[in-house]
């Protein structure tokens, strides 16, 4: 099918999800971006968000926060170092990676202070998104 | 010779023995397999991410510019093994075969002039290397509170090896735990984390175009961290699998062993019972000849 491609949602603690899509929705790490069939071959970092999935059998979505994921023309693999399935999560399981977060930017020095702050400051966006 | 008082309390006690093996045994294979489905459900994590970071790492590694994670520090001087192993033991060799690895290549790198330092992830490592090396060690990463091992536990570990690294206390890691093969096989392992090393993914990882965003260094300096952490997470699943595995077998062997034992025991209490009877009949039928 021309207009399908292979998505794939993995976390180190499980494959969450395995199917056929029309098009997904990434949180990169430079903006959000909408993948379809026939994308060109792309390798983007992930910030803390929501990835948006279209398929016929209906749209799913999936909260994640880190990791990368790979695009090709018919593919799309989405790495991540957390993920939930976006019904089953609550924010109480977000505010602990949150908590952590604001302790590393502390923490941090100067080389990693611009990057620990974003991911604080998206884990907020993110957190306030699903009020 | 033991009276018939005693020889009964022995066998009392070898079958007491043996139920707890035989308990230990059956909730070791009850937790191999929640071990193994662990192991299983990561691997798709882990192969995927070594494809793409291998990929990466074949584009990016020949140029100057390289993190220092994945060219090295340009010395070799000083090693950092850590060695993982589990925080119990009746688990059969696999805590001890892990500390042997460990030992020969700590002896190969002191005999050939290194700098060698020690960071233990578990109990019985720590054990098993503190009369020798105790000296060497720089740390010792406890997880007796861990019920299940997450991804978490990986990082943390990582980031303790990292920020060795960025500190410059050491050149080259090498992680050390037993591969998981089968229930009675389980090989001990060595493997170099930092410099990262890809052999078997390079090939077909680098053979796509990729764009990158934001840029394909930017991107690199982001992964190799982690793949420390997937390494440390596929090594302690491997771990988990390997010491409930060989726990299992040993106390399989421990049943069997104590179930030889009570029939011995118990041929000899037949035979000192049956003798002492001999004994009596004897007294008595001697008693009524002499009258």
């Amino acid at each position: 099918m021309a207009n399908m491609m292979q998505f794939d949602l993995v976390s180190p603690e499980r494959s969450l999800a395995s199917f056929q899509v029309t098009s997904v929705q990434i949180p990169g790490a430079d903006g959000d971006m909408t993948a379809m069939p026939g994308h060109a071959a792309t390798l983007t970092s992930l910030r803390p968000g929501v990835v948006k999935v279209q398929s016929p059998e209906g749209d799913k979505d999936f909260v994640v926060t880190r990791g990368f994921a790979e695009i090709s023309a018919d593919s799309i693999s989405v790495i991540a170092e957390h993920a939930h399935v976006g019904g089953d999560v609550t924010k109480a399981d977000l505010e602990d990676v949150l908590s952590a977060a604001r302790a590393a930017a502390e923490n941090a020095d100067a080389d990693d202070k611009d990057a620990a702050e974003k991911f604080v400051a998206d884990m907020v966006d993110l957190l306030d998104a699903m009020d | 010779m033991p009276s018939l008082k005693d020889l009964k309390n022995r066998i009392a006690s070898v079958k007491n023995t043996r139920k707890i093996t035989k308990a230990m045994q059956m909730v070791a294979a009850a937790k191999l397999r929640r071990a193994q489905e662990a192991a299983e459900a990561s691997r798709p994590y882990t192969e995927r991410f070594n494809a793409v970071l291998g990929g990466l790492a074949a584009s990016v590694g020949g140029s100057d510019s390289a993190p220092k994670l994945l060219a090295g520090t340009g010395s070799d001087q000083t090693h950092l093994l850590v060695v993982m192993t589990a925080e119990r033991g009746l688990c059969g060799g696999f805590n001890s075969n892990i500390a042997k690895l460990a030992r020969a290549k700590a002896q190969d790198l002191i005999a050939a002039g290194k700098t060698v330092k020690v960071l233990t992830v578990g109990k019985k490592g720590r054990d098993a290397l503190k009369r020798e090396y105790g000296e060497l060690f720089v740390g010792h990463v406890d997880l007796t509170e861990v019920k299940r091992v997450g991804y978490d536990d990986a990082q943390g570990i990582a980031r303790n090896i990292l920020d060795r690294f960025d500190g410059g206390e050491f050149d080259v890691a090498t992680i050390f735990y037993a591969k998981f093969v089968n229930v009675v096989t389980q090989i001990p392992t060595a493997q170099q984390i930092i410099p990262a090393s890809f052999e078997d993914a390079e090939a077909d990882g680098a053979s796509t175009l990729y764009d990158y965003e934001p840029s394909e260094e930017a991107i690199l300096a982001d992964l190799l961290p982690r793949g420390v952490a997937t390494q440390i997470f596929a090594a302690l699943l491997e771990n988990g699998a390997s010491e409930q595995g060989s726990r299992m077998s040993a106390m399989d062997n421990a049943t069997r062993n104590a179930g030889d034992m009570i029939d011995k025991l118990t041929i000899e209490y037949n035979r000192s019972r049956q003798a002492v009877i001999t004994n009596e009949l004897i007294e008595i039928i001697s008693g009524a000849e002499a009258l």
